[in-house]
């Protein structure tokens, strides 16, 4: 961390204003990043971060403000241009292509070549450097993208970005498909990076992560730049949560009902399942009002267990009981039908019809009910899917607005009304807060409590360690594809959890 | 967040449970949700424009052909017979292309609709079919080409949903066996239809149109309310937009898509029988590259090739397009290779101009 107060701004952008029909995304908007520094972006989901990000990489261009590059001003009129100033972007969504290798991925649009014939050797080798400096030497440079982890994947990315003469690298939340070990490897390769001088912009949700990470933070709200090279260690994060929200709270758990009682029949039974090659042996119980969390590592089988329990996956061995009645193995319509709704891990390309409106979201598991002999009553449905997503608050209100213009907190409630529209029995959730900013989780905790306080048993599975202990009553620790240790929530603490995780895997 | 609001509840009861678990979180987001309200009330204008737009395109150019008939072929092109002779050279291409809608939408694509015809049109104009017709009733003809049509859909249907065989190679595989078998059943001759009840009914006309475009016209209509009216129409939406998303939300997605491929088939199976009517023969070669014309009218009708979004009236408007071309065409005595170049340039065209409007329709 080197913070150099003294140093000329390497980037530079002022008063920056970009409309869209009808929206204001950003309302002038000042940032300036300096050679060498990790400046972080912080912002609630909709404060304009993205669209910034995108003006900085010349795929928007504003529609008043300057940027300037080393003090002179530039245009950027295309995301070329950018690129030749050394202005490298990694998106949250991976831009890179599935069939192609590794080393071809990283090489693609500036590939190694003479007279026209692609260089394969050097090529593979220039990757295999490349990687090795981000400390992935595993990651074999002939490997097909398709086949690696999404961590992998970013690992790629960020390859990608130094094959190029990158000068400012923006990382937008790139922790968010990372588990502990590999955000730890990421900070030492930034180090690296602006150790050489390498800008970096950096956007998370995460707090401490900026705080481990940061030099300097800009914060973004409603578009505009509300406090901008806040030194990171002389900023309290109450005061940057209230910069971002108005508020002073980060994450707000509700309050845990009263016991709940636990002795008579469970609602969701899982017994001895097994998903070959992935988990075995998982014994789960799960009474109504109660919230039981899954804890563990990224690829530990966590999200797996949720959807073999949910039918997506078809279990090897082992059976799932609903209110008594074991379910048909690998259906989904059986678990539906039986009471089960599960809010996937990725909500954009598992959970949601993103080009359709709200209420064709919410009334998707539910259509039979709007209909008499397949035709359907369409102004009942957008009252009850209008009903339901003002229950929880989704906003803007209205049913009838594309989903894809939804914030992710706002996307993620509208999954979740779904299900409840359904008054699902047992609600599966995997990742539910991933993408969403602080201000709705608080929210989204609070509506799982309610469902839970309302008769619906929930089973949570998140990255997150402080999220499975403060909203679940109960919590199931999963480490290589088994249940090492189960508790009540209250028992165990994060630095706990982290050792049983661990454990085994430092060996 | 304890600070549970109690307002009095005016949602249903089973809402009750969990009304308002929410406090809002500051007061500007509480005027904006205030501000969003009146929001439903503008939702029908908005739709309208937006399907305005997206068919706009497609009317000007169904307009332009038409000015240019009247122009070059005067009476010739704009007196009521003509108009029917339009609508019936549309009925068949018409038919199957409501079919390929669905289909398209929700994700796939069926090449083998053309050899579908011709295997159905086959199949109900044989010896055997057509004596059976005889001794009992011409319907027996009409339930041949709809089960043959229907069968060929399952196949279909059943590998590519089940034996998970992209729609782009199983339909292909179709076309060259069902046009095979057309030809191995037929001998290569064409079957004339002699079935008087069969003849008398589908060459009739009702209050002066003729039944073909009748049928087109009740296909249109019917498949238009299964589109947009029926869960059906709503779960191929889902299935074609997002089909991990349809799986994960219930939607039974290998069984949809055998559903849509089945009735693709039985637009086919229909379609042989207009053939049947339209030129009393069955014969193997109906319907060659009848996909082509199909899939063109679909795709310039609006409808997303990738799946996801789609429109019926889009879709007729393209059929209409393309035959009052070619009836334009024929009554200037061109030929058909300057036809085939007019209906190229016209694909390039409305496709332009529908993803200029469809744009300006979705940002506004």
């Amino acid at each position: 961390m080197t913070t150099q107060p003294t140093t000329a701004p390497l980037l530079e952008m002022r008063g920056i204003v970009k409309r869209f029909p009808g929206v204001l995304a950003l309302g002038g908007v000042d940032l300036d990043v300096r050679p060498g520094e990790v400046h972080c972006l912080l912002g609630q989901n909709g404060a304009g971060k993205s669209t910034l990000i995108k003006v900085l990489s010349a795929s928007y261009q504003p529609d008043e403000g300057e940027v300037l590059w080393e003090g002179r001003p530039v245009a950027l009129p295309t995301p070329q241009s950018a690129m030749r100033l050394g202005i490298s972007t990694i998106y949250q969504e991976l831009d890179l292509v599935p069939g192609l290798s590794v080393a071809e991925n990283i090489f693609l649009g500036h590939e190694l070549s003479s007279g026209g014939m692609s260089q394969r050797g050097r090529t593979n080798r220039a990757a295999a450097d490349l990687l090795a400096r981000l400390g992935h030497g595993e990651i074999s440079p002939t490997r097909e993208v398709g086949r690696l982890t999404p961590a992998a994947q970013q690992i790629v990315s960020m390859a990608r970005a130094l094959s190029q003469d990158t000068r400012l690298l923006v990382l937008d939340e790139p922790s968010a498909v990372l588990d502990q070990g590999e955000v730890d490897n990421l900070f030492r390769v930034i180090r690296d990076l602006t150790a050489e001088g390498v800008a970096v912009v950096y956007i998370s949700h995460r707090l401490e992560e900026i705080r481990q990470i940061g030099d300097r933070i800009t914060v973004l709200k409603d578009g505009r730049t509300v406090a901008t090279g806040l030194a990171v260690a002389e900023t309290p994060t109450a005061d940057l949560i209230t910069l971002m929200t108005g508020r002073s709270i980060e994450y707000v758990f509700p309050p845990r009902g009263d016991a709940v009682v636990t002795t008579g029949e469970p609602v969701l039974e899982v017994s001895d399942l097994e998903l070959a090659g992935v988990f075995s042996g998982v014994d789960l119980r799960v009474h109504a009002g109660e919230i039981v969390g899954l804890a563990g590592l990224v690829g530990a089988g966590r999200s797996e267990i949720l959807e073999t329990v949910y039918g997506a996956r078809r279990a090897s061995a082992g059976t799932v009981r609903v209110n008594g009645r074991e379910l048909r193995r690998g259906s989904v319509p059986a678990a539906v039908k039986a009471g089960l709704g599960l809010a996937p891990e990725e909500r954009k390309s598992q959970g949601l019809l993103l080009d359709q409106a709200v209420y064709r979201n919410v009334t998707v598991s539910t259509l039979g009910r709007f209909a008499r002999l397949g035709f359907l009553d369409s102004g009942d449905e957008r009252r009850r899917a209008a009903e339901v997503t003002q229950s929880l608050d989704v906003r803007p209100a209205g049913v009838d607005r594309l989903v894809r213009l939804l914030s992710g907190g706002n996307q993620q409630k509208v999954v979740l009304a779904r299900w409840l529209l359904r008054e699902c029995r047992v609600l599966l959730l995997d990742e539910p807060t991933r993408g969403v900013d602080v201000g709705a989780r608080a929210e989204i905790y609070a509506v799982v409590r309610a469902l839970a306080d309302s008769g619906v048993a929930v089973v949570v599975v998140s990255s997150e360690v402080e999220e499975v202990l403060g909203l679940a009553d109960r919590v199931l620790v999963v480490r290589e594809g088994r249940v090492v240790h189960e508790g009540p929530a209250h028992e165990i603490d994060e630095s706990r959890v982290l050792d049983l995780v661990m454990e085994g895997s430092a060996a | 967040m304890s600070e549970h609001r109690t307002t009095p509840g005016t949602d249903g009861p089973d809402l009750a449970a969990v009304e308002n678990p929410v406090a809002p979180s500051n007061d500007s987001v509480r005027v904006e949700h205030a501000a969003a309200e009146p929001e439903g009330t503008s939702r029908g204008a908005g739709l309208m424009s937006g399907a305005f737009g997206r068919n706009l395109g497609l009317v000007l150019a169904l307009l332009v052909i038409c000015v240019v008939g009247v122009v070059t072929a005067g009476d010739r092109f704009a007196s009521v017979d003509n108009m029917v002779t339009i609508l019936r050279l549309a009925s068949i291409v018409g038919v199957v292309s409501i079919g390929m809608t669905f289909v398209i939408t929700g994700g796939g694509i069926d090449l083998s609709v053309g050899a579908i015809v011709a295997l159905s049109s086959v199949w109900a104009s044989t010896f055997a079919t057509q004596t059976m017709a005889e001794d009992t009733h011409w319907l027996v003809m009409v339930f041949t080409a709809l089960a043959v049509g229907g069968a060929c859909g399952l196949v279909n249907g059943v590998l590519i949903a089940y034996g998970n065989i992209v729609p782009f190679i199983m339909t292909l595989a179709m076309l060259a066996s069902a046009r095979g078998l057309a030809e191995i059943i037929s001998e290569r001759r064409t079957q004339i239809v002699r079935v008087e009840g069969f003849k008398d009914f589908w060459s009739a006309d009702v209050l002066g149109v003729p039944l073909l475009v009748v049928i087109f016209a009740l296909v249109s209509v019917g498949g238009w309310f299964l589109f947009n009216r029926t869960t059906f129409g709503r779960r191929t939406l889902a299935v074609g937009g997002n089909p991990e998303a349809a799986r994960l939300a219930g939607i039974n997605v290998k069984r949809h898509t055998v559903l849509l491929y089945v009735l693709v088939g039985l637009c086919c199976g229909l379609a042989a029988l207009m053939y049947l009517a339209r030129t009393s023969t069955g014969s193997s070669t109906h319907g060659t590259l009848l996909e082509l014309d199909v899939i063109a009218a679909v795709v310039i009708g609006g409808t997303l090739l990738t799946g996801g979004r789609g429109t019926i009236v889009g879709t007729v408007i393209g059929v209409l397009i393309f035959s009052t071309l070619s009836n334009v065409f024929v009554l200037n005595n061109q030929d058909s290779s300057t036809q085939a170049v007019a209906k190229g340039l016209i694909i390039v065209v409305a496709v332009l101009l529908q993803q200029r409007l469809a744009r300006r329709s979705t940002t506004t």
